[in-house]
């Protein structure tokens, strides 16, 4: 029978079945210190082991300190326990940990392909909603809660209730200056913030073949916020290339025997899907959000929807509320925003094609006066590398502040913060109420739209900079 | 372990908005300690006290209402849940009172979260639950609805509506069950699952290292 590339997984690695869940071996569990300590502390208190600890590694990224200079601590004391039991914790029960200050520090699912830890076919879960990143590779990776994390520690397993297959099928190619960040904002605002609820989203064609693994990574990120159970894209040559020499990849013979099953790995030609989409790479345009939802996604040029646009998908009271928060009038136009920050980062935006890329906008250019630019890369990798192929000091030189690498002002959990009803640029993925600080206005876009406003001082279309 | 659920009439908070996320829910702020507990203070904080006003109730927040003091169930609209994967959302939730949760969808991995902590999420549609919210709030505290979960159904004044929800997620409501320990009694099954594998697939279990093995350094 013609399977998908998700089924091919699923039953590789089905150990048992109960109503309606199958029991899953898990072949890679990621934690890190925001909800990886809770686990591994009360996992121990209940007094249970962890199962494979060559399997798990833990990683500092939610709430270190990113500003230049920082030390082993974290930013604002609330923040230090999460820190140091992530430490106590996994230093007990053996496993590698990736510490503030060690050169393979980095968030999670950025660092986790850099390293080769995640590989086409495996399983991987982590107590974090964005783990689908990382299907980039052709891996079943999903974001579990702190008591699955429990579970798959102790057992390396999970039950998992069986999910649907949805493909989602990019046709053309995609324009310049219009990246996989634009096309996964056109597809939640064409599907809606649950389009993908429930399903295992495979994001197939042409279009999606010519994206590089960074930017595979940013479609994939992006499907969490379609309410996606995960995001996959069959691994090709490019994934092989990308992963071959990694430091916990498999060794070069083990690689290549490896690679003869993962080009097995993809949805046969008639593999049947719960639900099949249909997009065209070369309609998307530069892409910005309005609201408080990523679903509230128009191309920059737009204006802010009058609610009879949105009334199939919200309330009019939610949309007020929205409107009423983002500080904005319907009719007003996108580009014409002035912006108080903008911010390039996250584990959506902070690979080096994604700062290569800004600082072709950036460069020779300014910061509008007024504006704080914050750039805070994925990894202290991609720090290093951006450092030395000189991308730090066009981000510098055009008034950004570069940091250190971790979550940063992704998500605001009591440390640093953009100020209430500061309008910010953001290469995030999510532009909820007080995400990025209390009261504060997420604008969700490209890394190259958020340097194009950063300089403009207004939401910008990138591909003018680029002129 | 969860507490079993079996069935509960209880006072209900009515709170009509849609994608209510987990920051919402328990703002990433108010997690301040590495515990399960100690969350409830901070359960909707955003929304339930003041801006700026340190800990002073909004008057017009549903749950500083005289009237809805008590509440066990929680009726919202849609997409509950939805955003960071924190559990403590529920665990904030299980800690201020609820045992219920009625809306017309919730995000998976919270569903799934809720189950694991002994807290019934149910699905009505919006309809019915645009009728139940309109009953409660004539009169929070006397117009209590009644949920079970034996019987798959809401009771509240004259209307009665079955609600679904998994087969595996009502049996682990209704036991109580702890899954870790039931999936420890299989602990042989996945010995040999994985020994079977490893030779299929020795890349997944051989996790090299760039000097050698650095567990423990
Ligand atoms: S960068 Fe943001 S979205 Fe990504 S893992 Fe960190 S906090 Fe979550």
């Amino acid at each position: 029978m013609p399977t998908t590339l998700f089924e091919k997984i699923w039953n590789a690695h089905l150990i048992a079945e109960t109503s309606g869940a199958g029991l899953l071996l898990l072949d890679r569990i990621l934690l890190h210190e925001r909800t990886g300590g809770v686990a591994l502390q009360s996992l121990r208190e209940a007094g249970h082991r962890v199962a494979n600890p060559a399997r798990v590694f833990a990683t500092m990224d939610h709430v270190v300190d990113t500003r230049p200079g920082r030390n082993s601590g974290a930013l604002g004391k609330s923040a230090n326990p999460f820190i140091e039991v992530t430490r106590r914790e996994a230093r007990g029960a053996g496993i590698r940990l990736f510490d503030i200050d060690d050169d393979r520090q980095g968030i999670v699912h950025v660092i986790s392909p850099e390293l080769g830890i995640v590989l086409p076919g495996l399983t991987l879960v982590c107590p974090d909603s964005h783990t689908g990143t990382q299907g980039a590779f052709g891996a079943l990776a999903w974001g579990i809660g702190s008591t699955e994390a429990e579970h798959a520690l102790a057992t390396q397993t999970l039950r998992v209730p069986k999910p649907g297959t949805m493909r989602v099928w990019v046709e053309g190619s995609l324009q310049r200056a219009v990246t996989a960040k634009d096309l996964a904002l056109h597809l939640i605002g064409m599907l809606g913030s649950a389009g993908s609820r429930g399903f295992v989203v495979e994001f197939a064609g042409p279009a999606v073949r010519k994206l590089d693994l960074e930017a595979r990574m940013t479609l994939c990120n992006m499907a969490t916020e379609l309410a996606a159970f995960a995001a996959i894209i069959a691994p090709d040559e490019a994934t092989f290339e990308y992963l071959r020499g990694r430091p916990f990849a498999p060794a070069a013979d083990l690689f290549d025997r490896a690679m003869r099953d993962w080009q097995e790995l993809h949805s046969d030609p008639d593999a049947r899907f719960d639900l099949e989409i249909q997009v065209n790479a070369s309609e998307v345009r530069p892409m910005v959000t309005w609201g408080t939802n990523p679903q509230d996604a128009l191309p920059i040029d737009a204006a802010v929807p009058e609610y009879s646009a949105v009334a199939g998908r919200v309330s009019r009271p939610a949309y007020e509320r929205a409107l009423s928060y983002m500080g904005l009038k319907a009719g007003q136009r996108l580009e014409e925003l002035p912006v108080d920050g903008a911010f390039i980062g996250a584990c959506t935006n902070s690979r080096l094609s994604d700062l290569r890329r800004a600082a072709m906008i950036l460069e020779g250019r300014r910061v509008a006066p007024g504006v704080r630019a914050i750039c805070v890369p994925g990894s202290t990798s991609v720090k290093r590398l951006a450092e030395a192929e000189g991308l730090a000091s066009v981000f510098e030189r055009a008034g950004f502040e570069w940091r250190e690498s971790g979550c940063s002002l992704c998500f605001f959990a009591g440390g640093e913060s953009f100020a209430p009803g500061q309008r910010i640029v953001s290469s995030t993925n999510r532009n909820f109420e007080g995400r990025q600080g209390p009261q504060t206005r997420t604008h969700l876009a490209s890394p190259e739209t958020v340097a194009a406003s950063a300089i403009a001082g207004h939401v910008a279309d990138p591909r003018q900079g680029l002129d | 372990m969860p507490q079993p659920f079996a069935e509960l009439t209880a006072v209900a908070a009515v709170l009509l908005r849609e994608n209510i996320d987990t920051d919402a829910i328990i703002p990433s702020r108010e997690i301040r300690a590495v515990a399960k507990t100690g969350l409830a203070d901070g359960l909707f904080a955003n929304w339930r006290y003041l801006p700026g006003r340190g800990r002073t109730p909004d008057p017009e927040f549903v749950l500083n209402k005289p009237a809805c003091q008590g509440s066990r169930i929680l009726i919202t609209g849609e997409n509950l849940g939805c955003g960071s994967s924190r559990e403590q959302a529920v665990w904030a939730l299980a800690e201020y009172g609820f045992r219920v949760l009625i809306a017309p969808s919730f995000n998976t991995i919270f569903h799934r979260n809720c189950v694991r902590n002994g807290l019934l999420p149910t699905r009505l549609d919006s309809e019915a639950i645009a009728r139940l919210a309109a009953w409660v709030i004539e009169d929070p505290q006397r117009h209590r609805p009644l949920v079970s979960l034996a019987n798959q159904r809401i009771v509240a004044g004259g209307d009665s509506w079955p609600f679904e929800i998994a087969a595996e997620a009502r049996e682990a409501l209704l036991e109580g069950l702890g899954e870790l320990e039931q999936t420890l009694k299989l602990a042989g099954r996945i010995a040999a699952f994985q020994a079977a594998d490893q030779l299929r697939r020795p890349w997944a279990y051989e996790v090299g290292s760039p000097n050698g093995d650095d567990l423990n350094d």
